[in-house]
């Protein structure tokens, strides 16, 4: 049950009976009434979120996917599998443009319904999925693209096969790709980073992160399991994981929030989309002057720079702050 | 040569209550073994070959030739999140190196093997179950451009059970910092073994552990991405007893090989004798004053 669907019903009987009314007289003073009382009702309501209505904002039915950005952008051309096994639609990767601009892109691609959530595994992405992912950033660097990558998924595939392929090798794969690609590297965080597997392409010269995405590094779900033996108590789990958006940005590790409406990315999705391409588009145009080298190193220091830890020898802490 | 700090310290203050007793039942085969012995055999079960966890330093003595000079051990955690469940973090982290006797999950710094000289660390699951916190990627990175900045080859004994969530993000985030230090060194030439011991798991699996030019599994160990438990619930059946295994891993073709612990040292020296130009280490040994007498 998501708890921002539940407080969406309760604002819905209003909308339709302004809806309905609206239909008889637009201009009235009850219409008009009506209306801010629902756009009081729904800043009450969504103005303010806490983390764990930020995780189910993040797990909305009518989020923004990773298959809205890619039908946004001026063409995309897929490029599948990972010439080993079998291509992933969990992981969706290929050529593309954005804003005029040649890229290569990988998405996560969570379903918009139960179909598509079978056939995508969810979200959740196998080893020959990143095998695909490395392969096309190696492609994209060769031929000086710039990568664009979107992140949402709950986590890399927890699966028996999964795991007989070597899924920890194949994400590792994928770190040791990014920290070593040529090109800007631009992520978006659009929905869930779900730890490991959302990092696996979410290593980047500039991290983009959508104001009620989340990124952690356990579900909140699987955090107050091993805390506390009981998944209930996932947003208390999610307010100590520091998961939201804010948080990060002031970790060091997102670089870039871009606002959503109030009420949620999806209560204009279309708008949203573009906003976050511009984002990328912004990023990118900053980041394209760089020469190879300066770009990689820029990329080394600000994740060398990220953690939280004392040095005793020089009596002093370093943050990433 | 004096015995190093250490070992002073492992040996003179109080061990903990389930080390000072003299017999140790295997978790194995219930044979009752006596302390010493299971020492002087590496920690491993005379009667079945069950590896014993093992303590970073006891690891480290069982490889060095005399001295280990350790680097990053004044890198200390912090409590980034201010995180407490049970009990707050740096509580825990109290505990932790009260019973361990660590600082942290991992040690690192300089030794010579056979005469090689490298940079070592070894993770300890004593400590945090071994997790990846800030400190962990911090003196894993500082030992790679160490090595890096010597030109000597590195080992790295993993033992983990993931990223540490007490840290949260930041913790996450060390896979890339430790990624991006690994490529540094590697692109360098130099060569880079890990050594995978009960249990690595998550996030150290997912990153240096299995970017390593050689990467050796200690027998019997339990190696994996994702938890046993995760994987059950997930496919909702039980899992052969085998997997995630060391010898499974072998099987499917994901480590270079597996190695008895007793056989782990000479294993190393005899790939550092493959891989690595004793004339390119020339300078490194000169140039340590750590090895002046190597």
């Amino acid at each position: 049950m998501n708890v921002i669907v539940e407080r969406e019903k309760s604002l819905s009987a209003l909308e339709s009976r302004i809806e309905a009314l609206r239909e008889r007289d637009a201009g009235s003073d009850e219409v008009k009434q009506l209306e801010s009382k629902v756009e009081q009702l729904r800043r009450d309501m969504f103005g303010n979120l806490t983390p764990w209505e930020r995780v189910n904002m993040a797990r909305h039915p009518k989020r923004p996917l990773s298959s809205d950005y890619l039908a946004a952008l001026d063409a995309f051309d897929e490029l599948h599998g990972d010439r080993h096994f079998r291509d992933d639609p969990a992981l969706v990767g290929g050529f593309a443009k954005l804003r005029g601009r040649r890229v290569v892109v990988l998405a996560q691609m969570k379903g918009r319904d139960t179909k598509e959530n079978i056939r995508n595994n969810f979200g959740m992405v196998s080893p020959e999925g990143y095998r695909k992912a490395k392969r096309l950033m190696e492609l994209a660097s060769r031929f000086r693209l710039p990568i664009v990558t979107f992140v949402d998924t709950s986590g890399a595939d927890p699966g028996l096969s999964s795991e007989e392929r070597a899924q920890g090798e194949a994400i590792a794969a994928c770190l040791v790709t990014l920290a070593k690609v040529e090109v800007p590297v631009v992520a978006s965080i659009i929905g869930e980073g779900g730890s490991g597997g959302a990092l696996a392409i979410g290593l980047a010269d500039h991290v983009i992160m959508a104001e009620n995405a989340v990124y952690s590094v356990a579900s909140p779900e699987g955090c107050a399991a091993i805390l506390w033996g009981d998944a209930a108590r996932a947003p208390e789990a999610a307010e100590r994981l520091k998961l939201t958006a804010a948080d990060l940005e002031g970790f060091g590790i997102v670089d870039e929030i871009v606002a959503e409406p109030i009420g949620g990315a999806h209560r204009d999705g279309a708008r949203f989309v573009e906003k976050m391409l511009d984002a990328v588009d912004g990023a990118l145009r900053l980041l394209e002057p760089l020469a190879p080298d300066a770009l990689r190193e820029a990329r080394y220091q600000k994740y060398r720079r990220i953690g939280a830890w004392h040095d005793d020898a020089a009596t002093r802490a370093v943050s990433g702050a | 040569m004096p015995a190093p700090e250490w070992l002073r310290i492992r040996r003179d203050k109080d061990v903990p209550a389930e080390d000072a007793s003299l017999w140790v039942k295997c978790p194995k085969c219930s044979e009752m073994l006596y302390r010493k012995d299971l020492g002087d055999n590496a920690y491993v079960c005379m009667r079945c070959g069950h590896h014993f966890r093992m303590h970073a330093y006891d690891r480290i003595n069982l490889l060095v030739d005399s001295d280990f000079v350790e680097i990053g051990d004044h890198i200390t955690p912090g409590d980034p999140l201010g995180w407490v469940d049970r009990r707050p973090y740096p509580q825990k982290l109290e505990a932790d190196r009260e019973k361990s006797k660590l600082s942290e999950a991992i040690v690192t710094g300089f030794a010579t093997l056979e005469g090689f000289p490298v940079a070592l660390g070894v993770m300890d699951f004593n400590f945090r179950g071994g997790t990846m916190g800030t400190v962990v990627g911090e003196r894993v990175t500082n030992l790679l451009e160490e090595a890096l900045r010597r030109r000597l080859p590195c080992i790295i004994f993993t033992a983990s059970g993931g990223a540490r969530m007490e840290e949260g993000m930041l913790a996450l985030m060390q896979m890339a910092k430790t990624t991006q230090a690994v490529e540094r060194f590697m692109s360098d030439g130099n060569l880079f073994v890990t050594v995978l011991t009960d249990p690595t798991t998550g996030g150290v699996s997912a990153s240096f552990a299995f970017e390593s030019d050689i990467v050796i599994a200690e027998a019997r160990a339990s190696i994996g991405f994702a938890g046993r438990r995760v994987i059950e619930q997930t496919i909702r059946q039980k899992l052969p007893d085998n997997f995630q295994t060391a010898e499974f891993l072998l099987e499917k073709g994901h480590v270079d090989m597996v190695v008895d612990r007793r056989q782990i040292r000479d294993t190393l020296v005899r790939v550092l004798d493959y891989a690595v130009d004793r004339k390119r280490l020339a300078p490194a040994l000169k140039a340590v004053p750590e090895f002046a007498g190597a």
